[in-house]
């Protein structure tokens, strides 16, 4: 038992359960005809049900699972992978459909129009009644979290945010707070906007598909679920104090130390590469830094339009395709600065403290 | 002894219905009646303000739980039932230091009934669930492409809005939860570009030759905060937008929200 729990807790280090989750992710969309079958889920979410409930056993397991706010973090962590499921076995049903040229499941009643009252009221009136029986059912058996009083004095440690920004939060081990809690959630939300103006393909338009439209869905769903959701969890149940990892079967020690040992790329690239020291002008100092930086943002969409992203190029038009490669870019920034990060210890790709402008 | 059993068999459930619906207040009240022919079912739709929402007929293949999981629903009921809660809430509540978290203690041991803070707190977190599942939905089902790309965008907005209802709520009970969870989440806004006093490029700004205009006690935090740090002016301001700014822009944009549905064409679906 102890050394299935050793083997858990090593697996949920940040960037193994980063890294294995995305794979799992985009070979479940590869073979998705496998994985998203009836018979997957009636395995997976019953064992992900006795994970839960045998892992209830461990204190520590015990201990962070049931803090009263992460109650609905629980609900999240089998909501989310059952609704993604969901809609994509209807998305390979879909498709199958298309293949074998029968029409698609919504098309077969696309044609007929029924009486609000009572199908869509009934329906409605039902979702409220049970809603209701859940929330007060909820209500009664678990009562609101309250801890002590306010006392500026006293800071909690670990300090977090609430469950649906520690996504963000946990992008602060990667980025400095103004990109991390004030640029990147920006670009997200604008981001999120400008998606039908940039995706102008015309397919897939009210029913359930992969085939016609995997690019699309696999970018949103990497975001949302890897970026955001896996996130939300890693900062919810795997972060302790000083924001240190902590596998689901840990003790939380406020006296675990971490080496600090990041390095910044000036330090490589003066120090280590050319065996000088660091210049005192902060301009000359990150010259390396901001060359890749610009150079990120600007050879990837002009190489990729003569290649890979070519299609795109000309179905998008230029604005739309730099707009969109622009956003793709920001986006990989995350997953990008935290390879480095595991890799080489990177901390900043330009460091300048003096004015606060770290990348 | 028959007088009395007539006299009962008169006060049946069934003939006291049809006298109530036979009655001038009733039928003042649901001008349609119980809608048992189609034509009732129609004009039921129509003649309700609430109802009225809906189209009086719908595609089959829209209102299927398998294509919506009625998580739009579901995240409009649950906002209503938080500005019901709410509202009871703000009977017990004073926004003070002094107060603020002696009244959630009595909330929980002295009003009868006490688990209005419990509906509002769990409703809350339900929602912020329910609202992204809805977004995966519309983006699975490719809801977003035209004509409902402008829907999409306040739907974005509406879901920012969800997550900033939760958050300024999130500081109201003053307990150390509430107060430090804020504390981290509004530290991010010090690091604004420009407008932070820890952000880049705002010792770039300056009055004159060399005072800082941006300084703690002029930046995005302060401005967030009304002050240094999350104090009696900050539980204010929360509990103001919390109560009354966002949810009224909140409410304004689910009625575009809704109002374009049906100008959109309704519930998508293939074309």
């Amino acid at each position: 038992m102890e050394t299935i729990k050793d083997i858990i807790n090593t697996l949920t280090a940040p960037e193994i359960l980063i890294t294995l989750a995305t794979i799992l992710l985009f070979v479940s969309a590869k073979y998705r005809h496998v994985f998203y079958t009836n018979t997957v889920a009636l395995v997976l979410f019953p064992a992900m049900f006795v994970f839960m409930a045998i892992s209830m056993f461990d204190e520590d397991f015990y201990l962070i699972v049931t803090k009263p706010d992460n109650v609905p973090i629980v609900g999240m962590l089998f909501l989310i992978p059952f609704f993604t499921w969901f809609s994509m076995r209807e998305a390979v049903r879909n498709d199958r459909r298309t293949d074998s040229g029968t029409p698609l499941i919504e098309k077969e009643e696309t044609a007929d129009k029924v009486l609000t009252w009572p199908d869509l009221v009934y329906t409605e009136l039902i979702a409220i009644v049970l809603l209701t029986v859940l929330l007060v059912g909820w209500s009664i058996l678990i009562p609101a979290p309250l801890e002590e009083s306010a006392n500026p004095a006293a800071t909690p440690n670990p300090s977090k945010a609430p469950w649906y920004f520690l996504g963000l939060q946990e992008m602060l081990v990667y980025f400095d707070p103004w990109l991390a809690g004030v640029v990147f959630p920006g670009l997200i939300i604008v981001g999120l906007m400008a998606i039908p103006y940039i995706d102008t393909n015309p397919k897939g338009n009210g029913y359930y598909t992969f085939k016609e439209r995997s690019w699309e869905i696999m970018t949103f769903l990497f975001g949302f679920l890897i970026l955001w959701v896996l996130l939300v969890i890693l900062g919810t149940f795997l972060r302790g104090p000083n924001w240190n990892f902590f596998g689901p079967y840990e003790y939380w020690d406020t006296h675990k130390l971490e080496a600090l040992v990041n390095v910044d790329l000036s330090d490589y690239f003066w120090v280590r590469l050319l065996g000088m020291g660091r210049p005192d002008n902060i301009l000359i100092r990150e010259s390396v830094g901001f060359l890749v930086v610009l150079g990120y943002f600007l050879i990837p969409p002009m190489v990729l339009a003569r290649t890979i992203f070519k299609r795109f190029y000309e179905n998008l038009g230029p604005a739309r395709y730099h707009i969109m490669v622009f956003l793709l870019l920001c986006m990989a920034s995350l997953p990008i600065k935290m390879v480095l990060r595991w890799l080489f210890n990177l901390k900043y790709i330009i460091g300048i403290p003096e004015f606060f402008f770290n990348i | 002894m028959s007088q009395l059993k007539e006299l009962l068999t008169s006060l049946s459930p069934t003939k006291l219905g049809e006298a109530i619906q036979k009655s001038q207040i009733y039928r003042s009240v649901f001008r349609v009646g119980v809608p048992v022919s189609d034509r009732k079912r129609m004009l039921v739709m129509l003649g309700n303000v609430f109802l009225h929402l809906h189209p009086v007929k719908v595609r089959k293949s829209g209102i299927r739980l398998r294509f919506t999981w009625c998580m739009g629903g579901i995240t409009f009921f649950l906002f209503l039932v938080l500005t019901f809660t709410g509202l009871l809430l703000m009977f017990y509540y004073r926004p003070t230091i002094e107060y603020a978290y002696v009244d959630i203690i009595d909330l929980r041991e002295q009003v009868p009934l006490g688990i209005m803070r419990e509906i509002h707190r769990w409703g809350a977190h339900a929602m912020v669930i329910s609202v992204w599942l809805h977004m995966v939905r519309v983006f699975m089902t490719g809801s977003y492409k035209p004509p409902r790309e402008f829907n999409w965008g306040v739907g974005v907005i509406l879901l920012v809005l969800t997550l900033l209802l939760s958050f300024t709520g999130y500081l109201l009970p003053w307990d150390q939860l509430a107060m430090w969870a804020i504390t981290v989440g509004s530290n991010m806004a010090r690091a604004t570009p420009f407008a932070g006093y820890e952000g880049p490029g705002a010792n770039l700004l300056t009055l004159g030759e060399n005072i800082p205009l941006i300084s703690s006690t002029s930046d995005a935090r302060f401005a967030l905060l009304g002050g240094t740090r999350v104090g009696e002016m900050a539980l204010l301001r929360f509990y103001v937008l919390h109560c009354v700014g966002l949810p009224l822009v909140a409410g304004f944009l689910m009625a575009v929200h809704f109002w374009r549905i049906r100008r959109d064409g309704g519930i998508s679906g293939p074309l």
